[in-house]
């Protein structure tokens, strides 16, 4: 049964909720008896579907973080584009953030999905009208887009699908590891700034990644610090008052996978849709970016064929 | 001196946002006395004395809702109004560290939950899901249904008592959150909502999608605030980070909206990392004076 069916009341829980059939919700649905009964709840089909659509991806990274605003859209992209740099790699980039897509602004692409021949974008904000349209959808309709967007989008051969996630720990989230669980996740990339607000946040993420059983490649500072384009000295904007990523990573046990400065040209480049990469290939940041991407390279590299999650 | 000055500019600043809620009111009476609103809440149990409600908006995550509704929040507390914080970012709930009081605990009375204060005259209350946690890592892994029930409840059972200003800070986006928490204030009402953006062309993207939102449920945009509006590198006073003013300033003149804007500011980052008061703290720095033109802009534009 879909998550939410057509004839489903508004409140409607979802089919696989713990509360399908129960809440207050679900009384007088003609699905309420089926839901009660813990029918609904046999292993969405869709799973399946999504295993055999994704045996032609290779390798499936999430970027995640608890905190908003931290980089994880710029960093996607850039690790799309740094994957797609070398010619005989497929390269596919898929922006789950149902409310505020990042992905087509930071890309440059108004209504395209090629960015070049060998990389492939795939974001809700291509199909919406206007840039004001706002989605103001509930978990279970989200969940339904990011089903399709699995499921029935024709990504081909890839090499790498790399998946753009919104802030926090929700339906998005859930989602996307519950549809990848049958295809398996190589793991996901972390990303925060150096603050304890931010930590505080990514910490809870790193314990869903525990929950659900995602393994996590490593964790990516970023805003890491200031460096002026002028003068070049380096200032904290973001001050790591408990130690920044380097100590939670250490208390946790994670790989800290490099520090990211904060260039202003990062920002120029994403509102401009072009590849900070290509822009200014010199600059601190870029090398950054690079010795990053090699150690996730890396790391997909040891994992040749990842095993289904279980959760 | 300083003092004196932070009184003035305190006060105007509360005035302002009263003023600007009262004659916003969405049912064009001008400003309603708290009689009024009592008489009409009977039903509403805890919100029964509270006065203005107004959300903190924005499409973009990182943009700083938590932290400027916690500089407004003091901002009219320090001005002698009793102010009330939701916090219904239930993912990232940051609130709590940024008034310092992350290590309290919620209680319950008669009414309903007691809200954490923030001061001993008890004129700052927070009602967060960070107070609900055992372990501070502990993560909210729930769909939105069960999100939807928690921000139902934190509207209802909680026993603000009598507050001038309830501030909801919101988590990212137009979704689960956001529909509840209208939902559940129907009974009561929302003044408005102030939005907050940084520069860059993807926040500005998606504050235009909060901005939808709010026009298709009726929320009255109070003003938006733009954060984190440039750096001045302290070693050789120049500015950066300030991408383009023009999208923002194109955005605010299209809708008529009042013009504000924050700089980056460390001491700001760090007092807000260590729950300390910043504008107790710094009140003759720059970001200060930000907040003084913003509340003067909105001044200015109250009596054209």
């Amino acid at each position: 049964m879909a998550d939410v069916p057509t004839d489903a009341p508004e409140h409607c829980p979802g089919t696989t909720s713990e509360q399908a059939g129960k809440s207050s919700a679900c009384q007088g649905c003609p699905n309420q008896t089926i839901c009660a009964s813990g029918a609904a709840k046999a292993p969405d089909p869709a799973i399946e579907e999504i295993k055999l659509k994704m045996a032609t991806v290779k390798h499936k990274i999430l970027v995640l973080s608890g905190k908003g605003g931290v980089g994880k859209s710029t960093f996607s992209a850039h690790l799309a584009h740094a994957l797609a740099s070398d010619d005989s790699k497929e390269v596919g980039l898929l922006d789950i953030d149902i409310c505020g897509p990042s992905v087509p602004k930071i890309m440059g692409l108004e209504g395209e999905q090629y960015v070049e021949d060998n990389l492939a974008v795939m974001s809700i904000g291509f199909l919406l009208g206007s840039p004001d349209d706002a989605v103001i959808w509930r978990g279970p309709k989200k969940n339904g887009m990011i089903k399709q967007f699995l499921r029935d989008v024709d990504w081909g051969e890839l090499d790498y699908l790399i998946v753009d996630t919104p802030p926090g720990t929700s339906d998005e989230h859930l989602s996307a590891v519950q549809y990848l669980s049958g295809a398996g996740i190589d793991g996901a990339v972390i990303i925060t700034t150096p603050q304890e607000v931010s930590l505080q946040d990514v910490r809870k993420e790193i314990r869903f990644c525990q929950k659900v059983q995602l393994p996590v490649i490593g964790v990516v500072e970023n805003m890491s610090a200031f460096v002026c384009p002028k003068c070049k000295n380096t200032s904290q904007i973001f001050p790591p008052t408990t130690g920044g990523a380097q100590r939670m990573c250490e208390e946790l046990g994670l790989t800290l996978l490099g520090k990211v400065p904060l260039d202003p040209r990062i920002g120029r480049s994403c509102d401009e849709g072009k590849s900070f990469l290509n822009e200014v290939p010199d600059s601190p940041a870029a090398a950054a970016y690079q010795t990053i991407v090699q150690s996730i390279k890396d790391y997909c590299s040891s994992n040749a064929t990842p095993a289904p999650n279980s959760h | 001196m300083a003092c004196d000055w932070f009184k003035l500019v305190g006060a105007e600043l509360v005035d302002w946002f009263i003023e600007l809620i009262g004659v916003f009111c969405p049912r064009d009476c001008g400003l309603r006395g708290r009689t009024e609103v009592m008489e009409e809440s009977s039903e509403e149990g805890n919100l029964r004395a509270v006065g203005r409600v107004v959300l903190v908006l924005s499409g973009k995550g990182g943009v700083g809702k938590s932290t400027i509704t916690t500089e407004l929040a003091l901002a009219l507390q320090h001005a002698g109004k009793k102010v009330g914080i939701l916090d219904v970012d239930l993912c990232g709930p940051s609130i709590p560290r940024m008034l310092g009081v992350s290590q309290q605990e919620v209680h319950q009375c008669d009414s309903g939950w007691v809200p954490v204060y923030a001061d001993p005259q008890q004129r700052l209350a927070l009602m967060s899901i960070g107070f609900l946690l055992d372990d501070p890592s502990e993560a909210v892994v729930w769909r939105g249904p069960k999100k939807t029930a928690l921000i139902g409840q934190f509207v209802r059972d909680v026993a603000w008592g009598e507050l001038d200003v309830l501030l909801v800070d919101t988590p990212p986006g137009t979704s689960d959150e956001h529909l509840a928490v209208l939902e559940n204030l129907r009974k009561h009402r929302v003044d408005g909502a102030v939005l907050v953006t940084t520069p860059q062309a993807v926040s500005i993207g998606d504050v235009r999608r909060e901005i939808t939102f709010c026009k298709k449920t009726g929320v009255k945009i109070l003003g938006i605030v733009e954060n984190m509006s440039g750096f001045v590198c302290p070693h050789c006073i120049s500015l950066s980070l300030s991408v383009s003013l023009s999208l923002y300033l194109s955005l605010c003149i299209s809708l008529s909206l009042s013009v504000g804007s924050v700089p980056l500011d460390p001491l700001l980052a760090e007092s807000i990392e260590e729950g300390r008061d910043f504008l107790q703290a710094f009140p003759e720095s720059a970001t200060y004076s930000s907040l003084r033109a913003i509340a003067e802009s909105v001044l200015t534009r109250l009596q054209d």
